[in-house]
């Protein structure tokens, strides 16, 4: 594992010279963003800080594996879901949700297809396919990340300009894409956020993906996938403002969406955790018994976002907006600098009343009726929530 | 599962055989062990079946020797083919057994008295699936179902027996003995379907409800009494447990469906030996699980296995042993065993009786559905009648199937997507480890590769492939329904004869008769048997009458049969009836017909449902015209209710919600209306309005004096209406015709004060407003009473008065249209009266009342109240009257 990653890294070492979209440094992930390369130095690679888990599985594996694959499918979905292995060496989680999902994804890059995670933000697609490539092909860092600029050069290749004005086009001269490098070997692309790279961008993935060849016209030649290549991308579903996949591109990928937590004593658990950590990084001061309130909060957007209350007794209308874990999250977070800097340190519904509405209400017109209806429906005659339905009524009024 | 084993453990039934003193010799004869060395083919089904019980054979030999030694000619093992009721590997397995042996009977897990009608399941006109319906006589309610699917390994053993000219007989305990014992354990027979139970199936709380398709497992896991049903284990957990499965079904499909043997290619002749092959596995599975859990808490199955065996004996006797049994696998071993006669005599002696009568009935894969709550219990007939009709590679079939249906829905899926959707379905089944891609696979490789990962696709998959639409038929020739025997019985209860010649019924709903007669006709009408059509009451309005015009067509006897679709009683069948149209009725409206018409018919049960169809139509509905034309037949039955005396708390408390919704949406729905919007608004705003006040009957002039400081929620539901109705009648994009309305509604409803309304008024009239505004303002202030508010009101008067002086010319004749509409529709006294008042000036008077409700003074006039009251007196008949 480590002699890969630094195989990796003296690659990285020679691409890094080229365009901003091309592999950094020390096996650092594509995005030359300021905040890709912090989140890098902050926290270690998959394959590396689970090490110890993918040896010993690939040491207890003995079933057939694709080829160039580091374990064989049945050992990567036990890696992402987690089990005991016979030697006894326990393997986290590191996905928690239906296991059907994690099945599905390893057995299309199994057939050779390549994966689509899709789902609204915080369903953990970025990390689902990090952990992914780290299982399949033991190195997470061929990433594209996409964003609104990235070139085609990212997806394809690049020049290194003073090799090429001094000698000419060669393959020296190149500098290849992550996806070109995972191509040549064999190993797993991954590509963040497919929608938010412009469509023509996107579909300089089709040649990829279909004739499994990447054409370097410059030199008349050409770079093929050797097996055991496959790509990953994620894409975010209910984002506005994305470029929408051709049919072309879609038509090459299986399609997986990561759903939102399926109870919601697990999204509470997320909540009051992701909360945790964000209040101490922002040096709120602690609150006590908030559980209550994000209780109260995470019922709220997950009855809205299902369309139905909590006890399956009534259907509500959904409004335009997300409502994802991510928002649960913020809003309690706003909430708790309010309690904490404006009110009594206790964290309380009219803390909460302005996140959640304006976290609701996008669309003042269609958003607007949807909330009221839910407050007058639902808020009103539900035991031990007057307070929030007055904190509600209050700000609407 | 754990409980259980504890419980039953205990008192198994395994005793029971090696209890019985007269051992039955009809199996082995001398040489048990060695099973039987004649039969076509049969030698290796003896053979099988000999090993699995050997130990308890050595037992049986010894003691065979004794007054049953005689009968040792019928030396053939029987084959038993313990079954998965609607599997399909299970079929194919049980057509290649019967073809490979040739039995001269084939007995059959189910009701006796069917005998007599199974010659009809090889009429050309009978298309499963269909089920055999068993009723009580006197008791149409209480009745069992035996759905088979052509699937069915019962319907194909019976199809087989019909055209290779072979008897067919079913075995089980009569179904005299299980109605009657399901009978004895309800509360209350009562009435049809006394406790109202909605579903015919489950209606018989009998175990065959669930019948032979007690799907979940050999015998019906899923079977209707509720509360032992806890202590009975499911043998196919259990079996699925030790090996590891999670899911009993998806353990059934892999050990036992896909290793049944495929169809044989024509032409080649399937081998005995192996068709028999999973049957006797099975049975050996079985018969360890029996011997572990006894009865395993199916505590009448002793009984029905009694009766079993007996009828085997004697059709072992009858054709030299050549007997093939096809019944739940769970009873195999039950049957294998050496139980005495006369021990099994006993048990089935004084069993309760009930005179019965059976039929077959149409039936439809969504009934076979579990979900649709008909108790059959497969999740999938769609999947199960492709495993059973695809000739070869059925998951590139299904598959293909499902790629056009997705065609015809629209969506682009081409070639590569199939090649695809099977790649992953393949590769997930061996990462699952399974023999062969099942249903869960093939759904999870559909919604990857056709469906974008989506569920709405997928959703119409399960529905139209998955579970399918098959209806069945049943032939002409047919016994009669029990719908019709229970309408017949109604009748005659009723006194309510049919006759050719139309008449006309008053009904007195406070009657009891009359009441009974009432639901009759509407649950009919439900049903589309339109013996009765409500007329127009010509004697009274009140709300306890009703006027039905009868007349009774021929045709409407073949609506009946039609209609025994739906459920064995009236009652029942227009129950099922009700929910099944709550579900599929599109729009609100059609829901809240459908309300009022469940509580006219009294089905208490379907009511809640249509109330659930009802809340979520509501909920979902954008249009709050909508829910406004829904609002008025709710609030309407609301009443009714009190009338009929039917709870409807539930009801109410629906209609709040749609109130509550429509006073939140109002106001954004009424804006930027135009002209002929505004006057659809504004019947759907009174229309609300009088809904408003049947609702919530509070005092109707609190908060008169409060006047527009009154808190929005504040009050109930009147409250909350008027708060919607001042955001209306207050905000400057919603058209003058409502918003006229909305201040003459709050006006007279004292939620505002006569010096507000004037305020009001003279606002909307004010010369910056255009006229055709302010005109239409006028009418929807001013319409629809008569006239009488500015004959009273001089200050309002003084203002239109002043505002029309006020117009130019051009546009004076630009309003006229509209106004002539609203003064038209004054009764020409009023008319009269105010063109007199304006012409004497009275406009300048000072105010009339300075608050409080227009017309009346603040104090109550005694002298002129005394004067009505003599005649009071006499309407009321009091004493004071008679004086």
């Amino acid at each position: 594992m480590t002699t890969t990653t630094g195989a990796d890294a003296a690659i990285g070492g020679t691409a890094s010279a080229g365009l901003s979209a091309g592999a950094g440094g020390a096996g650092g992930p594509a995005g030359a963003e300021g905040a890709e390369a912090a989140d890098a130095a902050l926290r270690p690679h998959a394959e590396d800080a689970f090490a110890h888990e993918l040896a010993a599985l690939a040491a207890a594996d003995d079933r057939p594996r694709p080829e160039r694959w580091r374990l064989s499918p049945w050992a990567v979905s036990t890696y992402l879901l987690g089990g005991t292995l016979p030697d006894g060496t326990a393997i986290t989680p590191k996905y928690v949700g239906p296991r059907r999902i994690v099945e599905v994804a390893v057995a299309t890059l199994a057939t050779d297809r390549a994966l689509l995670l899709l789902g609204v933000p915080g369903t953990a697609k970025t990390w689902v396919s990090e952990h992914l490539a780290a299982a399949v092909s033991g190195d997470s860092t061929l990433l594209v990340q996409g964003t609104a600029g990235t070139p085609e050069e990212a997806i394809r290749y690049g020049w290194n300009y003073a090799q090429l004005l001094a000698a000419g086009p060669s393959r020296k001269a190149l500098v290849p894409s992550p996806v070109m490098r995972a191509m040549a070997e064999g190993m797993t692309a991954r590509v963040e956020e497919l929608t938010r790279i412009p469509a023509d961008v996107q579909d300089s993935l089709i040649t990829v993906l279909s004739e499994k060849t990447l054409p370097i016209a410059e030199l008349g030649e050409e770079v093929q996938a050797v097996r055991g290549f496959n790509v990953i991308a994620t894409a975010n579903d209910r984002d506005r403002g994305v470029n929408e996949l051709s049919s072309a591109l879609r038509r090459r990928f299986n399609t997986v969406v990561l759903p939102l937590p399926a109870s919601p004593e697990d999204e509470v658990g997320i909540v009051t955790q992701r909360v945790a950590q964000i209040g101490a990084s922002l040096r709120l001061p602690p609150v006590p018994e908030a559980v209550d309130e994000i209780r109260r909060v995470v019922t709220v957007f997950r009855e809205l976002r299902d369309g139905q209350t909590a006890d399956g007794r009534t259907k509500v209308k959904s409004p335009s907006g997300t409502l994802s874990t991510a928002e649960a999250i913020s809003v309690v977070t706003g909430g708790l600098a309010l309690a904490a800097h404006f009110g009594d340190g206790v964290l309380r519904a009219s803390d909460v009343a302005a996140g959640i509405q304006s976290a609701v209400v996008r669309d003042p017109a269609a958003d607007g009726v949807v909330w009221q209806e839910y407050l007058e429906t639902v808020v009103r005659e539900r035991d031990g929530w007057k307070d929030l339905y007055r904190a509600c009524r209050e700000i609407s009024a | 599962m754990r409980v259980t084993e504890e419980a039953y453990a205990s008192e198994g039934f395994a005793g029971e055989g090696a209890a019985g003193v007269e051992q039955e010799a009809a199996g082995h004869g001398a040489g048990g062990a060695a099973g039987g060395a004649a039969g076509r083919g049969a030698e290796h089904v003896g053979g099988r079946a000999g090993v699995v019980e050997g130990e308890r054979a050595v037992v049986g030999a010894a003691e065979e020797r004794g007054p049953g030694g005689a009968q040792a000619a019928a030396a053939v093992e029987p084959l038993l083919l313990g079954v998965r009721h609607h599997g399909p590997g299970s079929a194919r397995g049980v057509a290649a057994a019967l073809a490979a042996y040739r039995p001269r009977v084939v007995l059959i897990e189910g009701p006796p008295e069917a005998d007599a009608i199974v010659g009809l399941a090889g009429d050309e006109d009978m298309r499963p699936p269909v089920a055999l319906l068993a009723h009580a006589v006197d008791e149409p309610a209480r009745a069992g179902f035996w759905p088979l699917a052509h699937f069915s390994p019962e319907w194909v053993a019976i199809r087989w027996a019909l055209s290779h000219g072979v008897p067919v007989r079913f075995i089980d305990l009569p179904a005299a003995h299980t109605l009657a014992m399901a009978g004895a354990e309800l509360p209350a027979p009562g009435g049809p379907g006394a406790d109202g139970d909605p579903d015919p199936g489950s209606a018989a709380p009998g175990e065959e409800a669930a019948g032979p398709g007690g799907g979940d497992g050999p015998e019906g896991a899923g079977r209707a009494a509720p509360d032992p049903e806890a202590l009975r284990i499911d043998p196919l957990a259990v079996l699925a447990d030790a090996a590891g499965y999670d899911d009993p079904e998806r353990w059934w499909e892999d050990a036992i469906e896909h290793r049944m043997p495929r169809r044989p290619a024509a032409g080649e002749v399937p081998d005995g030996g192996d068709a028999a092959a999973p049957f006797a596995a099975l049975g050996e599975a079985m018969g360890a699980l029996r011997e572990r859990y006894g009865d395993g808490g199916h505590d009448r199955d002793l009984v029905r296995e009694a009766h079993m065996r007996l009828r085997l004996r004697e059709a072992r006797r009858e054709f030299d042993g050549q007997v093939a049994v096809v019944c739940g696998a769970w009873h195999v071993p039950a049957l294998r065993a050496r139980a005495a006669v006369t021990a099994d005599r006993r048990l089935l002696k004084g069993l309760p009786k009930v005179k019965t009568e059976v039929a077959w009935v149409p039936w439809t894969h969504r009934r076979l559905a579990r979900q649709s709550g008909y108790g059959a219990g497969i999740d999938s007939p769609g999947w199960y009648a492709h495993l059973f009709e695809a000739p070869d590679r059925p998951i590139e079939r299904w598959l293909i199937k499902v790629a056009d249906l997705l065609r015809g829905e629209g969506r682009t899926v081409s070639s590569a997507h199939v090649i695809e959707a099977v790649r992953l379905a393949t590769a997930l089944a061996t990462m699952r480890g399974r023999p062969l891609a099942g249903l869960a696979e093939t759904l999870d490789a559909v919604r990857a590769v056709m469906c974008d990962g989506s569920e709405v696709p997928l959703a119409l998959v399960a529905d139209r492939l998955v579970v399918g639409d098959a209806l069945g038929e049943v032939p002409e020739s047919a016994p009669a329904v029990p719908l019709q025997r229970d309408l017949a019985r109604t009748q005659r209860a009723l006194r309510l004869k049919p006759a050719a010649e139309e008449r006309e019924l008053q009904l007195d709903l406070r009657k009891e008769t009359d009441a009974g007669r009432s639901r009759l006709l509407h649950r009919l009408r439900l049903l589309g048997v339109d013996w009765g059509v409500p007329a127009a009451s010509r004697a009274s309005t009140g709300t306890f009458r009703e006027t039905w015009s009868l007349r009774w067509e021929p045709d409407l006897s073949v609506r009946v049969v039609e209609a025994a679709l739906w459920g064995t009683t009236v009652l029942a069948a227009a129950t099922a009836k009700a929910e099944y149209e709550a579900a599929q009725a599109g729009s609100l409206a059609q829901v809240t017909a459908l309300a009022e018409q469940c509580l006219l018919a009294e089905l208490t049960d379907a009511l809640p449902v249509a109330m659930q169809a009802l809340a979520d139509r509501a909920a979902l509905d954008t249009d709050v015209g909508h829910l406004a034309q829904a609002l008025p037949a709710l609030a309407r039955s609301v009443r009714y209710g009190d009338v009929r005396g039917t709870e409807t708390a539930a009801l109410a408390e629906v209609a709040t919600g749609l109130a509550d919704r429509i006073c939140v949406g109002l106001p954004a729905a009424c804006a930027g209306l135009d002209a002929d919007g505004a006057q659809e608004m504004r019947t759907h705003v009174d229309a609300v309005h009088a809904a408003v006040a049947l609702l919530d009957p509070g005092p109707a002039a609190e908060g008169a004096g409060a006047g527009g400081g009154a808190k929005p929620g504040a009050g109930g539901l009147r409250g909350r209406w008027a708060a919607a109705l001042r955001v209306l009648g207050s905000r400057d994009a919603v058209p003058g015709l409502i918003r006229g309305r909305a201040v003459r509604l709050l006006l007279d409803g004292g939620r505002m004060p006569a010096a507000e309304a004037e305020r009001v008024m003279g606002l909307a009239l004010s010369h910056a407003v255009p006229p055709a505004d302010a005109a239409a303002w006028v009418e929807g202030f001013l319409g629809g009473d008569g006239g009488m508010l500015l004959v009273h009101d001089d200050r309002l008067l003084a203002l239109v008065d002043g505002w029309l002086t006020g117009l130019s010319g051009d546009a004076f004749t630009d309003v006229l249209p509209l106004l002539r509409r609203t003064f038209a529709e004054y009764e020409p006294g009023a008319r009269r009266a105010i063109g007199e008042l304006v012409r004497r000036g009275a406009a300048a008077a000072g105010p009339a009342e300075p608050d409080g409700l227009p017309g009346f003074a603040d104090e109550v006039d005694a002298a002129r109240a005394a004067a009505v009251l003599p005649t009071l007196r006499a309407l009321l008949g009091t004493e004071e009257g008679r004086q």
